[in-house]
């Protein structure tokens, strides 16, 4: 099936001709569509008359472009040092357990979560922290994971 | 009788402690039951540790910090403060009794952080109330080498770590000639383990662009960006207030404050790369670019954004220029030490019982800082170390803890200033893993340009990984420093020059650690699994079978009512007879 482009183009459209685009154009169209897929990159090339490989370049580049589809919530686990003094990788066992997350992949089969680490929050004295898409748990114990997934399982 | 005010801390730490369930909880009570009361907002004070925080104003108790408020007590307090009975609750500050942190504030000195927590970030107005613009206003009014003069002789250094001098690098871009040059506010704090610039950033964000704008007035600058990372949603959202309602005051745009100087500034968020925090990276992540860093020189001033002469600066370097201008280079100078003045903003994290935001003089010894101003410890475990600089910075021992902070005091330890952050660490935190926590984030985080650090970092990764798993051999420790030295040299920028940091500070002392994992295959803090050994004491154990039944291999023996035993050949370590154990006959070794 043809994909529809169409909201696509109207971010390209305020975009054009402007310095220094790329990335937060980027951003943009991902916001839009969930995700980059490589037909939309390619989208992207043709439309606005920049190679595919460097739209390619970026997308791999930084951490915040998803090649994938995501799952509706974005559970982000942080890695950041006083969090991993604090046990968080006692934390991120008890999601991948309480999400079922099957062997090597980040995103639940019912596609509602998508299981991310990131390299810090900014919330230390919270230690150890998780965000569910824009909310922000901390102090948690592996034991409270359940529950607090259990709030964005609609 | 005065108005009494009510403000609640909103910063993102607040909110994720849950500052505004109390904040709607005041603002319902107060809609269905009107009182003679202001209810504002403010960001953090930095007390992290017992948010969420609400200040009360205008009663005969004078001002006073209520720390860990919630919904429930929240209006009970309330009324108390306003009859003038001091509530029974958790008062962390207070002018006229005791607060228990009033001396944590003692100890500190505040010039960055002057306004954070104390004024409503989203208002111009609380701003120009303290102060706010009036440096630029003075600034306007100076030559342009006169401004630079003050930085200058200020002694600024730069805050994001490597502690060049900020006047001397604003000297350069000024002497570039060129019809246009641009200045940056790097505010992509990518260490781990440290909030300084998001706090700044929610708390205070016209301080941050007033010293931009200064700065780019005396360099001759007329754009801006200020590079944030996306992870910070708050401090972004709380510039792009501060940035229009500079610009319809007449603070920024066109003939600034009828002026005929005028400045463009822009929010540009950063895409998830540790590596666009060093300079070159982050302007090639400006232009739309992958942050990759390039060889200098020619250096920013010479030629930056888009070939153009760039100034860049951290955020807590640019916090501090409003406070120069108007209170000159000489009250600046009279903080810290001679080398090293003015403040410095830490983030604490980790074991320590105040972990939060702090701001103190330059010179301060490190262990007045984490028992004066942090508390102390935040349980009985003993420190250990102190992780300062994050993944380009070291871990500095208790026999250090006399060290003063200052860049070169620090720098001879092995670690560096680095941008603030600061990881508390106690006995039950194993060094080996720390560093290779470290390893493994510079491993992720390398660009790939250099083939040291790229490929370097992962083999050291390797390598102390198969050392907390057990399978370490004595040459590693060798192969480690050789690869180190390597990679130092074999770097292009500040990412791979300073990646092996974690690993040499702690082989330099934390030697002994390093030697238990290797020969006696032994994890000192109980904290790489593989070494651990779970054992159940007979003469604890009654026999209850609650270990034996949680056992996911099934691996402990027993009958009821007599002592158990772990089949260690079978132990998987995971350690659930433990947590299930009432009696805590359970050892881990």
């Amino acid at each position: 099936m043809e994909q529809d482009y169409s909201k696509v183009d109207a971010i390209l459209a305020s975009y054009r001709g402007k310095k220094g685009i790329l990335i937060p154009m980027l951003q943009e169209v991902q916001n839009e569509m969930g995700y980059l897929s490589r037909d939309c990159m390619k989208y992207v090339a043709k439309a606005m008359q920049i190679p595919a490989a460097e739209i390619f370049g970026v997308a791999t580049f930084y951490s915040m472009f998803r090649l994938k589809q995501q799952g509706k919530h974005i559970v982000r686990v942080c890695k950041g040092t006083a969090c991993h003094v604090s046990d968080a990788d006692g934390i991120k066992s008890a999601l991948v357990e309480a999400l079922k997350l099957p062997k090597d992949e980040n995103t639940t089969e019912d596609m509602m979560f998508t299981l991310m680490e990131v390299a810090c929050l900014g919330c230390c004295s919270l230690a150890p922290v998780i965000m569910i898409d824009d909310m922000t748990f901390g102090k948690l114990v592996p034991e409270a994971i359940p529950a607090i997934l259990d709030k964005f399982r609609f | 009788m005065s108005e009494i005010t009510v403000k609640v801390g909103l910063a993102s730490c607040g909110i994720a402690a849950g500052a505004m369930d109390v904040y709607r909880t005041l603002e319902e009570h107060l809609a269905t039951s009107p009182k003679p009361v202001k209810l504002l907002r403010t960001a953090c004070i930095g007390m992290c540790f017992e948010e969420p925080v609400v200040e009360f104003n205008g009663s005969a108790l004078g001002q006073m910090h209520i720390g860990k408020a919630d919904s429930e007590s929240i209006i009970k307090i309330l009324d108390d403060y306003i009859a003038g009975n001091p509530p029974e609750t958790n008062i962390i500050l207070a002018e006229k009794m005791h607060g228990r942190h009033n001396e944590l504030l003692a100890n500190q000195q505040r010039i960055v952080l002057r306004n954070c927590g104390v004024i409503d970030p989203k208002s111009l107005l609380d701003y120009e109330a303290l102060g706010g613009y009036t440096a630029l206003r003075k600034a306007l009014a100076m030559e342009r080498d006169e401004i630079i003069a003050v930085v200058k002789n200020s002694g600024l250094r730069g805050r994001g770590g490597a502690g060049f001098s900020t006047g001397l690098k604003w000297s350069f871009a000024a002497q570039a000639v060129s019809d246009k040059k641009f200045v940056v506010c790097n505010a992509d704090e990518g260490d781990p383990g440290a909030f300084m610039d998001r706090s700044a950033l929610e708390g205070d964000p016209h301080n941050v662009i007033e010293g931009m704008i200064i700065g780019a007035y005396a360099m001759g600058a007329d754009e801006g960006y200020i590079y944030c990372r996306a992870e910070y949603p708050m401090a972004i959202e709380h510039l792009k207030i501060a940035i229009e309602a500079a610009e319809a005051k007449g603070y920024l745009g066109k003939n600034i404050m009828g002026t005929s100087y005028s400045f463009e500034m822009h929010i540009k968020e950063g895409a998830g790369a540790f590596v666009c925090g060093e300079e070159t990276a982050l302007m090639q992540s400006i232009e739309g670019k992958r942050g990759m860093p390039t060889i200098r020189p020619p250096f920013p001033a010479e030629s930056g954004l888009w070939g153009k002469p760039t100034n860049i600066n951290n955020v807590e370097t640019w916090a501090n220029i409003a406070w120069i201008i108007i209170n000159g280079a000489d009250a600046f100078k009279a903080f810290g030490t001679e080398k090293s003045p003015g403040t410095k903003v830490f983030a604490l994290a980790g074991k320590i019982a105040g972990s939060g935001l702090i701001e103190v003089p330059m010179g301060i010894p490190i262990r007045d800082i984490i028992y004066k101003v942090g508390g102390g410890m935040k349980t009985e475990k003993p420190f250990k170390a102190v992780q300062m600089g994050g993944p380009s910075g070291g871990c500095i021992p208790a026999s250090l803890l006399d060290t003063i902070v200052d860049y070169d005091s620090i720098t001879a330890t092995g670690a560096i200033m680095g941008s603030g952050g600061m990881v508390v660490m106690d006995t039950g935190t194993c060094m080996v893993d720390v560093a290779r926590f470290f390893l493994n984030f510079t491993q992720n985080e390398s660009c790939g340009k250099c083939t040291f650090c790229r490929i370097g970092t992962k083999r050291m990764l390797e390598i102390l990984t198969r050392i907390t798993e057990g399978k370490g051999k004595l040459e590693d420790i060798d192969t480690l420093q050789e690869l180190a030295d390597n990679i130092i040299k074999g770097s292009l920028c500040g990412l791979g020059q300073t990646a092996p940091n974690p690993v040499l500070t702690t082989l330099r002392y934390f030697k002994d650690e390093y030697l238990a994992h290797i020969v006696d295959k032994r994890c000192p803090a109980g904290v790489c699994i593989p070494l651990l050994t779970y054992s159940i004491d007979p003469e604890k154990c009654i026999g209850c079978t609650a270990c034996a039944r949680k056992c996911p291999v099934s691996c402990i023996s027993g009958t009821v009512k007599h002592a158990h035993e772990i089949d260690q050949s079978q132990c998987i370590k995971c350690g659930a007879c433990q947590k299930a154990c009432k009696f805590d006959a359970v050892t881990k070794a």
